[in-house]
């Protein structure tokens, strides 16, 4: 009977915790927000923070689509001949990218590279009371440290998912017409007849935003918020990167059942 | 009741056993820090203070000593405002600091400075611009007056060579150098130290507590040092508190200090194991502990 009454009680405890964490991190961000001004007014704290963030992604994001791209066309080209479809090569391609996987994995790398990388820094400055120091000096550590790190997260992503998905569709190209020989005007038209702007492309730059804010909202959180302990500090890591990978997946279902809701209806 | 060895002495400059020069004419003698009945704990079921009072006048160097864990750090916290006291008064400059708002928090920060156990150097920052960081944050000093202004600091605390290197390029007792010449930078009315001598070597040690001394003398600060160390702050400092069970249980000057028959001040000055201070923690009879007991 105890061990039961205990597992209702580890239940509700673990529950509680959950809810007193995210209002926790609900009003960690309404900090963020109302301390974002000297970010703006300093602009150098941000473009140190992009070149971080944004331009030591550049590589692993760019590596990662052309060979996603590929792949992509690959594997496409085996389905698609059974059909006699592969002139369809260009579109299958492009909009596999451009609605989903280059916000998601884009998402998901930046998570596990910067995100990754965010919580380490502010959790060891944490440790290493850096961030009480500043707090000592009269100097708001949220305005100072918390804030470039999250804005350089939330600008660098929607631009690395963009690059994302044109090395993407220029390694489907390779593959495509370069390798396995379909035309390549037929390529590149049936894209541009297929994608459109806004139905396509913007609704996957909304997406990259939307994860662009949590992927960069969790980083900065976990570590501002992690025990100050060598361990502590770990653990926090890897909840980054996990937390924002389930976040990003969750959002991604929600965004596209309310987005493209008319294609599956229709 | 705390023992209290003597009243706050008169500051002199003549010669001390030690060797050390004191300031004669630091301050006016009206108290900086008041701490009256200050009781604080992290949770409600560990109290790290219950009840202390101290009182620190302008202008002097005061140590805070006690074993670890009895709450010296956190008297240092509720100074500078990062916790508020669950009862009593912390009192800087006449003011209540549970009672400032933000703004009068910022302010009061701005004018004190706090040297933190392992420095907490901006890692990523060179020694030149750590030193730099709270002139930039808080003044519009055009840079060739701050780089000056840095760089009187540092000599201060003969690292101007240094001023290119990153903290990971420092030994312990550079970083600590370091850390004080930030500390000063703005020049503040009241230092706290936290364990500053803490995984120095001899010569090191040396160097920062002569540091401590001639800084709060020469800028007219007042500074209070929190450290287990009696034998460097017996030749630095103007008087000392010492807590324990989160109280003040003895105080006095460095001469009554060293006479004191007082048990616990006896026990912490020869570093005996065993006394007021127990060596073990609580526990039960050995025997009942031991396993084989119970067979």
């Amino acid at each position: 009977m105890n061990a039961i009454l205990n597992w209702f009680a580890g239940i509700g405890v673990t529950t509680r915790g959950a809810i007193a964490r995210l209002g926790f991190a609900t009003r960690f961000l309404v900090a963020v927000v109302k301390a974002s001004g000297t970010t703006f007014l300093r602009p150098r704290l941000l473009i140190r923070e992009l070149y971080h963030a944004g331009v030591l992604s550049l590589v692993i994001v760019l590596m990662s689509g052309l060979f996603v791209g590929m792949v992509l066309a690959l594997q496409g080209y085996e389905t698609l001949v059974r059909f006699g479809a592969t002139e369809a090569m260009g579109v299958l391609v492009a909009l596999s990218l451009v609605r989903e996987l280059g916000p998601v994995v884009a998402g998901l790398l930046f998570a596990s590279r910067a995100g990754s990388a965010i919580t380490a820094e502010i959790g060891l400055m944490k440790t290493t009371e850096q961030l009480a120091a500043m707090e000592v000096m009269a100097v708001n550590p949220i305005a100072r440290v918390v804030a470039p790190r999250f804005w350089a997260g939330v600008i660098s992503l929607p631009f690395l998912a963009a690059l994302f998905s044109t090395l993407g569709i220029y390694g489907g190209y390779l593959v495509a017409v370069k390798l396995i020989g379909i035309d390549g005007g037929a390529f590149w038209g049936q894209m541009q007849a297929a994608v459109d702007w806004r139905y396509d492309v913007m609704n996957g730059v909304i997406k990259s935003i939307v994860f662009a804010f949590a992927v960069s909202l969790i980083a900065v959180f976990e570590g501002y918020d992690a025990t100050p302990t060598a361990e502590g500090v770990s653990a926090a890591t890897t909840r980054t990167v996990v937390t924002s990978a389930l976040a990003i997946l969750t959002i991604d279902f929600v965004l596209t059942v309310f987005m493209f809701r008319g294609s599956v209806n229709g | 009741m705390p023992t209290r060895i003597d009243k706050i002495p008169a500051m002199s400059s003549s010669p001390t056993p030690d060797g050390v020069a004191r300031s004669e004419n630091a301050g006016d003698g009206s108290p900086m820090i008041e701490l009256s009945e200050v009781a604080f704990g992290y949770t409600k079921a560990r109290q790290i203070l219950s009840g202390v009072t101290l009182s620190v006048p302008k202008g002097k160097l005061v140590a805070v000593m006690g074993g670890s864990g009895c709450g010296k750090t956190t008297i240092l916290r509720l100074l500078c405002g990062q916790h508020a006291a669950t009862s009593g008064r912390v009192k800087v400059s006449g003011k209540n600091i549970d009672e400032m708002s933000r703004d009068e928090l910022f302010s009061h920060r701005r004018r004190l400075g706090m040297l933190f156990q392992f420095g907490a150097l901006f890692t990523d920052m060179t020694v030149f611009e750590n030193v730099a960081f709270p002139i930039r944050e808080h003044t519009d000093l055009p840079e060739p007056v701050l780089h000056d202004l840095v760089l009187m600091k540092l000599n201060a605390v003969g690292l101007r060579g240094a001023a290119h290197l990153k903290p990971s390029e420092l030994s312990g007792g550079m970083a600590r150098r370091v850390a004080l010449a930030r500390t000063i930078a703005l020049d503040p009315e009241l230092v706290l130290y936290d364990e500053p001598f803490a995984g120095l070597d001899p010569i090191s040690l040396s160097i920062v507590g002569q540091l401590i001394r001639k800084l709060n003398d020469a800028l007219g600060m007042t500074s209070i040092l929190v450290t287990h160390d009696i034998m460097e702050s017996l030749k630095i400092v103007d008087y000392i508190y010492f807590i324990a069970d989160g109280k003040v249980v003895a105080h006095g000057d460095v001469e009554s200090i060293r006479r004191s028959t007082d048990p616990f001040v006896k026990q912490f000055v020869n570093g005996e194991p065993d006394g007021p201070v127990r060596f073990h923690y609580p526990a039960k009879p050995l025997a009942e502990a031991f396993s084989g007991a119970s067979a």
